[in-house]
């Protein structure tokens, strides 16, 4: 890789040094999924296949339009279909493209404890660079989206890269380049937020009073944003999270709990070291000798 | 063996070598776990062989640790029941600390401070087992909950430096109190050195001794 050095990154796990960061100048960078255009063609999804190299295993029909039913190592996008009863009673068919959010505050990332395996560019991309990755599964715990897999054959952890590679040399995603209706874009963050602005106001005119941009907050906002129809109840698209963040515990653990519990280690051999210098070992006596050997009955014959 | 005249029998040949099995695993999973806790310690991973072999072989230790302290348990659980007299032990305790034990009440085979280290490590190790095979990807990834993996991380971490305080308390008080660590590796200790320490197990030991002892028993 040494050949292919990005130097932009903003943020690298398990490191403790500013990471080569010199070629920051680059705009962030978001993917819009607008869930009222998707037609569930699966485009993406095929085209994610091909340009990652990615074959699964063939599955069964499971009686959904799901296929595979979840996310896997080789299963970086995925189309999620729910059949949902709006207050009307009329049925709507809600079609998601799952995937990684790329957080800019990524949950995986705080919790991943190999150095480097995870990152983050400058342009908000969140990259698992796999020679690093120990497969101990601490970033699926982290994402509060639940879109890391591991492999269990090479015990690496995968899923959606934004296509880093791609867009290194100045292209889009493949699935924003296959999908047949433009209901993915792709550019700079602060455009896709001015387009989906339109696209909100547009779907507003056409009586989806509560439209909107799925843009979360809690872990920062995310470099994958969604157009929902019904963006106050984001969590009808197939379990998308209603206001994900980082688990607390993930993040006592990652935040608190570490220096108090290396200050606390710290300060026990501390304490013993001085405990040794100020009192001393304890070291039995000659009278402690005599004593105990008279108890057992020795002492008289002692010379 | 070679020991001196006089000498009693404090350990077995069979405790020691159990002794001495939990702490090759405890203090491989300390430089294992902490490699894994915190990114100051991730070269400690090297001694493994790399961060996949550490992630991999740290819970197996584990569960040879869990067995071994077992065996532990299964000699010691008897000797370690706490009395009113290791309450008034631990009353006197600003005395141990300085070495002044003349007036601090007479301890059995285990003091209160060598009984609260083996009650706690036989609280913390199987605490640590639980939570541990919950956040064990290989095996146990695919049958728990994430919310539950999440807990048991924190609590895995939590437990572990609690078990590395106690361990680090254990470890010194075997060198400070001289005499201790060639018990655990000889297996004797000197007659002076239990009445200095325990009186109440070397009186109890007298009272089974016959006396005059017969020449060369230990
Ligand atoms: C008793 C059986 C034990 C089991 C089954 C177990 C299992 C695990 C597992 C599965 C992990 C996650 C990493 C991996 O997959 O290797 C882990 C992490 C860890 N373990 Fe254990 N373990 C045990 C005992 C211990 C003990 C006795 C200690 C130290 C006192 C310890 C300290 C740690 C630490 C510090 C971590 C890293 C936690 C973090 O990343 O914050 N473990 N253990
Ligand atoms: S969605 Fe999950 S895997 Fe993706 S950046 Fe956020 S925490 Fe990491």
């Amino acid at each position: 890789m040494a050949g292919l050095q990005s130097q932009d990154y903003i943020r690298r796990s398990a490191s403790t040094l500013t990471p080569p960061s010199i070629r920051n100048h680059e705009a962030e960078v978001a993917k819009l999924i607008d869930v009222s255009r998707c037609i569930g063609c699966k485009a993406c999804q095929s085209a994610c296949m091909e340009w990652n190299d990615l074959r699964g295993e063939v599955g069964h029909f499971e009686g959904s339009y799901d296929n595979p039913l979840d996310l896997d190592p080789s299963t970086w996008t995925l189309m999620r279909f729910t059949e949902w009863e709006n207050d009307k009673g009329d049925l709507e068919w809600l079609i998601r493209k799952d995937g990684c959010m790329h957080c800019e505050d990524p949950g995986c990332l705080k919790a991943c404890p190999a150095p480097g395996a995870i990152v983050q560019y400058a342009n908000g991309i969140v990259d698992f660079n796999s020679d690093a990755c120990i497969g101990c599964g601490y970033c699926v715990k982290g994402c509060p989206f639940d879109i890391p897999r591991i492999n269990p054959v090479d015990h690496k952890s995968y899923k959606c890269t934004l296509c880093s590679d791609r867009v290194a040399v100045g292209l889009e995603p493949a699935c924003v380049k296959a999908c047949p209706t433009g209901a993915i874009m792709f550019g700079s963050k602060s455009d896709m937020t001015a387009w989906a602005g339109e696209r909100v106001a547009e779907l507003k005119s056409r009586g989806f009073a509560d439209a909107g941009l799925y843009d979360p907050a809690g872990v920062g906002g995310t470099h994958v944003m969604y157009v929902l129809q019904h963006a106050d109840r984001p969590s009808i698209y197939a379990g998308l999270p209603d206001s994900p963040q980082i688990s607390p515990f993930i993040q006592g653990w990652k935040g608190v709990l570490k220096p108090v519990a290396l200050a606390g280690l710290a300060l026990a051999a501390i304490a013993g070291f001085l405990h040794s210098m100020i009192a001393g070992p304890n070291e039995v006596q000659a009278e402690d000798e005599a004593k105990g050997r008279r108890l057992l009955g020795e002492g008289d014959e002692a010379p | 063996m070679i020991r001196p005249e006089g000498a009693l029998i404090r350990y077995t040949t069979v405790t020691r070598i159990n002794h001495w099995i939990t702490a090759a695993c405890f203090v491989l999973l300390v430089l294992s776990g902490l490699s894994m806790f915190h990114p100051l310690f991730f070269f400690l991973s090297a001694l493994f062989g790399g961060g996949q072999w550490t992630r991999a072989v740290h819970p197996w230790i584990g569960i040879v640790l869990v067995a071994s302290y077992a065996g532990l348990v299964a000699q010691f659980w008897r000797e370690n029941f706490w009395t009113t007299d290791d309450t008034a032990w631990l009353r006197k305790f600003d005395r141990v600390l300085v070495n002044q034990e003349e007036g601090v009440p007479e301890a059995g085979r285990f003091n209160a401070g060598q009984k609260f280290v083996f009650w706690a490590m036989a609280l913390l190790i199987p605490a640590l087992l639980l939570t541990g095979l919950v956040i064990w990807e290989v095996y146990f990834s695919a049958v728990t909950p994430l919310v539950a993996q999440r807990i048991a991380l924190l609590l895995h971490s939590l437990l572990a430096i609690t078990a590395i305080a106690v361990w680090i308390v254990h470890v010194y008080a075997g060198i400070w109190v001289r005499g201790s660590l060639r018990a655990m590796t000889q297996g004797y200790v000197t007659p002076g050195w239990a009445w200095r320490h325990h009186r109440k197990w070397l009186r109890g030991l007298a009272s089974r001794e016959p006396a005059p002892r017969p020449e060369g028993m230990p």
